[in-house]
C-alpha cells in the first residue's frame, strides 16, 4: 500500500499530477485564446495523460503483485496492437496463441525471482519453440517472414516491456533511496518526458529533418534538445529517486534521451514499412499503446542494465 | 429469468472477451440504436460477430436484441436450442428451401412490430473468413416492409482472424466496428424495389470497408 512507498516516490507522483494540473490549465486558456483545433487536439492528448498516469500509479501504488500486472497487461496489449497491424498467417492462429502465452509466464519469472530464466526465456527458449510450432503446422508458405516478425514483436513488446517490471525485482539494497518502485517512475517518467521535450523543441525550434526517409516529423532540434532537457530532469530527479551521483544522472539522462529517440523511430519505421499513421485508436490524442511506449521498448532494458551492472 | 441470464451471460464472459480479450475499435459508434424497432445489417466471419453487435448497444436494449440464425445450426440439440432462444435470444430462420407461401423471416418481421432490433447477416453464412459474399435479399424485403425501421449497415473486420469457422479458441486481435449511416425502406430512390435497396446495402458495406487497411491475413 501507499504506506510502504518511500516518501520521494509519493511527492515525485505527486509533482507528475501537479504539471499535469499545469498543462491542463494551460490548454484551457489556450482554447478560450485561440479556439481551433491544434488546442482540441493537445486537450484531447492531456486528458489521455490523465488516463494514463492515474492508472500508472495506481498500478504502481496498490502492490508490487498489480505493477506486475499492469505491465503483463500493457505488454499484452502492445502485443496485441502490433499482430493486429501485421500480416499473419491463418494457418498460424495457434502458434499466435502459444506467443500470448509467453506474457504470463514471463511476468511469473520476474514474480519469483527467476532472473535466470527471465533473461533468456523469450530469446532462447521462444526463439526455439516458435519456429517448432510452426513447422508443426507444416505451412512453408512465408515461413521466415512468419516466424521472424512474430519473434521481433515478442521480443520487443514482452521481453523489453518487461524490463520495467524487472526493476522491482532487483535485490534489496540496489536503491536505498526508494526502492525499486522509485526506478520504475525514474525510468517511466523520464522516458515519457523525453518524448514531449523532443515535440515541443522540435515545434519550437526545428528545422531539419533527423531521419528524413522515416520521420519527417523528428528534427535535430528536437533530439537534441529534448535529450538535454532530460539531462537536465535526470539531474534533478536522481538524488530523490536513484542512488546515481551527479555524474551518472547525466550518463542515465543521456541514455533514457537517446534511446528513447532511437525506439520511436525504430516503431515509426515499421508504422510506415506497413504504411499505418497510429499503431491504434485506444489512446485519443496519442493512437494506440505501441505509439505510446515505442521509447520505452528502447530505454527499459538499457536503463535497468545499467542499473543492474554498476548498482 | 431469460433476461436476467442474457445479462449475466453478457456481463461475465462476451464483455470481458469481446472488450479485454479483444478490443474493439468503433468508429461512430453514435449512430447504433438506443432503441428499436432497427434493422442491423453486418458482414459475417464469426460467431464473435453477433456477440460484438450486441454487446455494444445500450445494456437496457440487451432484452430487446434479437439475432437472426440458422435454425438448422443452432437448433441442432437440445442444449444448443434452449442457450440460443433463451439465453441470446436469437430468431431461428430456416435455410432449407423455402415453402411456397411463407415468409422465412416472418419473425424478424414480427420483432421489428414489437419494436425490437433485428440482427441480420445478409451473406446467411459465415463462409471464407474475412471476405465478403453476395447478399441475400431477405432483409431488402424486410426493410421495405418496415420504411419506420432505420437499416444500419455494419462493417465487421478481425472477428475472423480471431475465431473463424470451425475454431474453438478464440486468438486475440483488435478488432474494427465501423458503423455507417442508416437507410430507410421508406426512401425513394429505392421505389420499392428490393434489388436497388440490396445494391444500395452492398455499396455502404463495400465503402465502409475501405475505410479501413488491413494486413494481410492469408
Amino acid at each position: 500500500m501507499i504506506g510502504s512507498l518511500k516518501p520521494p516516490v509519493v511527492w515525485a507522483l505527486g509533482a507528475i499530477f501537479g504539471v499535469l494540473l499545469l498543462a491542463t490549465v494551460v490548454v484551457a486558456i489556450l482554447k478560450w485564446r485561440r479556439p481551433g483545433k491544434a488546442s482540441d487536439e493537445l486537450g484531447v492528448r492531456i486528458r489521455s495523460w490523465w488516463v494514463m498516469a492515474t492508472v500508472f500509479t495506481l498500478a504502481l501504488v496498490l502492490s508490487r503483485r498489480t505493477s506486475l500486472v499492469f505491465f503483463a497487461f500493457l505488454s499484452f496489449l502492445a502485443l496485441k496492437e502490433y499482430l493486429s497491424l501485421i500480416p499473419t498467417r491463418r494457418a498460424d492462429r495457434r502458434v499466435l496463441l502459444w506467443a500470448y502465452l509467453a506474457i504470463p509466464l514471463q511476468y511469473w519469472w520476474i514474480a519469483t525471482d527467476w532472473y535466470g530464466m527471465f533473461i533468456i526465456f523469450i530469446p532462447v527458449y521462444m526463439f526455439l519453440l516458435l519456429p517448432l510450432q510452426m513447422v508443426l503446422v507444416g505451412d512453408t508458405r512465408g515461413f521466415l517472414k512468419a516466424v521472424g516478425t512474430l519473434h521481433w514483436g515478442l521480443m520487443v513488446t514482452v521481453f523489453a516491456i518487461s524490463h520495467v517490471a524487472c526493476l522491482l525485482a532487483l535485490p534489496e539494497g540496489t536503491n536505498p533511496v526508494g526502492g525499486g518502485p522509485a526506478l520504475v517512475l525514474f525510468l517511466v517518467l523520464l522516458t515519457e518526458f523525453n518524448d514531449v521535450a523532443q515535440f515541443i523543441w522540435g515545434k519550437l525550434l526545428g528545422k531539419r529533418a533527423a531521419v528524413p526517409t522515416v520521420s519527417p516529423n523528428k528534427t535535430v532540434a528536437g533530439f537534441v534538445g529534448g535529450a538535454l532537457t532530460t539531462v537536465g530532469l535526470a539531474l534533478l530527479m536522481a538524488p530523490w529517486l536513484t542512488p546515481f551521483s551527479r555524474r551518472e544522472a547525466v550518463v542515465v539522462g543521456l541514455i533514457l534521451g537517446v534511446g528513447g529517440f532511437i525506439g520511436d523511430v525504430i516503431i515509426s519505421a515499421v508504422k510506415r514499412d506497413l504504411g499505418v499513421k497510429d499503431s491504434g485508436a485506444m489512446l485519443p490524442g496519442h493512437g494506440g499503446v505501441l505509439d505510446r511506449i515505442d521509447s520505452l521498448t528502447f530505454t527499459a532494458p538499457l536503463f535497468f542494465h545499467y542499473v543492474r551492472y554498476f548498482h | 429469468m431469460a433476461a436476467f441470464l442474457k445479462h449475466l451471460f453478457f456481463w461475465l464472459v462476451v464483455r470481458p472477451i469481446v472488450l479485454v480479450l479483444l478490443g474493439l475499435n468503433v468508429r461512430r459508434r453514435e449512430l447504433l440504436p438506443t432503441d428499436g424497432p432497427a434493422i442491423l445489417v453486418a458482414n459475417h466471419n464469426s460467431h464473435l460477430d453477433t456477440l460484438v453487435l450486441m454487446a455494444l448497444l445500450p445494456a437496457g436494449l440487451l432484452p430487446r436484441v434479437r439475432p437472426v440464425a440458422a435454425a438448422d445450426y443452432f437448433l441442432r440439440n437440445r442444449l444448443m436450442a434452449w442457450f440460443s432462444l433463451r439465453v441470446i435470444g436469437i430468431l431461428p430462420v430456416s435455410r432449407q428451401g423455402r415453402k411456397p407461401g411463407t415468409d422465412p423471416l416472418a419473425e424478424a418481421d414480427a420483432a421489428l412490430d414489437r419494436r425490437e432490433v433485428v440482427i441480420l447477416f445478409p451473406e446467411g453464412t459465415r463462409g471464407e473468413p474475412e471476405s465478403l459474399a453476395h447478399l441475400k435479399s431477405g432483409v431488402a424485403h424486410l426493410a421495405l416492409a418496415h420504411p419506420e425501421a432505420p437499416l444500419l449497415p455494419v462493417f465487421l473486420h478481425g472477428l475472423g482472424k480471431s475465431l473463424p469457422k470451425g475454431a474453438f479458441l478464440p486468438v486475440p486481435f483488435f478488432c474494427d466496428v465501423f458503423v455507417g449511416e442508416p437507410l430507410y425502406g421508406g426512401e425513394e430512390r429505392w421505389a420499392g424495389d428490393a434489388h436497388r435497396l440490396l445494391d444500395g446495402l452492398n455499396g455502404s458495406l463495400k465503402e465502409l470497408a475501405s475505410e479501413g487497411s488491413f494486413p494481410e491475413w492469408t
